[in-house]
């Protein structure tokens, strides 16, 4: 039986993980090599790595970076962050990602998933979709969650998966950083719209959160969050250990 | 030497990565004297098999794989590069594979209940149907693996060495002999993962 995946997710700006504090036994806490060593050797299922730079030296930086990663750990990683063209997919591909998630690149052009599926395969293309609730209907934020784009978020989801999205991370901006458990009403309502993998994403805040999740929607695949991790809140084995006593089928 | 069979499917990063990590001697070519010289030869590949299968016979290299192969030289084929060992494969068509193994491969919506995610995608445990092969002699059965397909190797019993429960027990590995087959990725499997490839590494030639 294919199993849940706990993700742990790395914000990335000049070659530094961003809030990579508090780990024990750590002593340079903002390396992403060693960050992502830490986590592959302690049950992560694998790593997200969002590229939060804004130049294109540091952009340079983290596909360096990105290199070392791919070729010290060895479960599969995500990119996301500045992925615009098809490009970008190919740059951060050859440093040894295994899916690249695009959000405000697809906003803007809407092509780009298909044209990226096509070629690099569905499986390698992660939607990645910051929606809010505004007047009660789920809109999609772009820029950060800042903008509201005004689209209907299931309906744009729905398009991108029809396209070629191979899996969908739906972060909640009503829920993400609040940890008081994950937004279950909006993924069951993208559980009910798409047959693809979909990550939950924003809001935990304990290994409650998680049962939760997998127990009150079969249909999400996988749990993502960065502080809870960073700050040693959750740690990997134990909030396994936890989900395994609850029956959600766990590589331990 | 460790032979990666480079014929433009799929990135190679990762897997050489792993090879060197675990200590092995690991080029990526595209040169069928290397890997006439090589000790052993890794074909791996993501995306279609109809094109894959193309690629390698324009390129020639098909040939050289079936000839190393039979002069008993370990083979090791990964996901699609899996897939391409056996008979024919049926996706966007029916296409002619290596042959090395019998069998063939199919869609797994085939086998699988509906209501299931296609592809099968994440960790899944292996279980072994018959003797422990001598890929496996670093891991215990329940360990785990990451797959990512769609499509799946059928018709080949005798051969298979591990399945993976997905509604259906699908093909995760087959042997026949010197030549191996890993439906799943070693190189994107952590620890369990890098001691497959540390056995295949370590795996000694025979005759099939």
């Amino acid at each position: 039986m294919i199993t849940k995946r706990i993700i742990p997710c790395l914000d990335v700006r000049d070659g530094r993980v961003v809030k990579g504090v508090n780990f024990l036994g750590l002593c340079d806490v903002s390396s992403p090599v060693k960050l992502a060593k830490y986590y592959s050797d302690n049950g992560a299922d694998e790593l997200v790595f969002y590229d939060i730079t804004a130049s294109a030296e540091g952009r340079a930086l983290f596909t360096d970076i990105l290199c070392e990663v791919a070729s010290t750990i060895f479960i599969p990683l995500t990119v996301g962050g500045g992925i615009n063209t098809v490009a970008d997919f190919d740059r951060v591909l050859k440093c040894g990602a295994d899916k690249v998630s695009v959000n405000s690149g697809a906003i803007r052009n809407p092509a780009l998933i298909g044209e990226a599926a096509k070629r690099y395969g569905d499986q390698c293309v992660v939607l990645s979709v910051d929606v809010k609730r505004v007047d009660g209907v789920f809109r999609v934020f772009a820029k950060g969650g800042r903008e509201n784009t005004g689209m209907e978020a299931i309906d744009w989801i729905r398009r991108c998966v029809d396209a070629g999205a191979g899996e969908v991370v739906v972060n909640s901006i009503d829920t993400d950083g609040v940890k008081n458990g994950f937004d279950l009403e909006m993924l069951d309502a993208v559980c009910r719209a798409v047959s693809v993998p979909v990550i939950a994403s924003g809001g935990a805040g304990c290994i409650g959160d998680f049962t939760k999740l997998f127990t009150t929607l079969p249909g999400v695949d996988a749990g993502l969050a960065a502080s809870i991790f960073h700050f040693h809140e959750v740690a990997i084995p134990d909030l396994k250990a936890e989900l395994i006593k609850n029956g959600i089928p766990m590589r331990a | 030497m460790i032979a990666i069979v480079d014929y433009g499917v799929g990135n190679l990063f990762s897997l050489k990565s792993s090879l060197i990590a675990i200590g092995a001697d690991a080029v990526v070519t595209a040169n069928a004297q290397t890997l006439r010289d090589a000790d052993k030869i890794i074909l791996p590949g993501v995306g279609a098999f109809g094109d894959a299968a193309k690629k390698l016979n324009d390129s020639g290299l098909s040939e050289v794989l079936i000839e190393e192969a039979k002069a008993g030289k370990p083979l090791l084929g990964i996901c699609l590069g899996m897939q391409l060992l056996f008979e024919t494969g049926y996706e966007y068509g029916i296409h002619r594979g290596l042959g090395l193994i019998p069998g063939e491969i199919r869609p797994i919506a085939d086998v699988i209940p509906a209501g299931l995610k296609i592809p099968h995608i994440g960790w899944n445990a292996l279980s072994f149907p018959g003797e422990k092969s001598p890929l496996f002699r670093y891991i215990n059965e329940g360990d785990h693996v990451y797959f990512v397909h769609s499509y799946y190797a059928t018709k080949c019993d005798n051969y298979v060495i591990a399945n993976a429960e997905y509604g259906a027990p699908l093909t995760a590995a087959a042997q026949r002999g010197n030549v191996f087959g890993c439906q799943f990725h070693p190189e994107k499997s952590g620890a369990v993962g890098l001691n497959i490839l540390r056995a295949f590494c370590e795996t000694e030639g025979t005759v099939c």
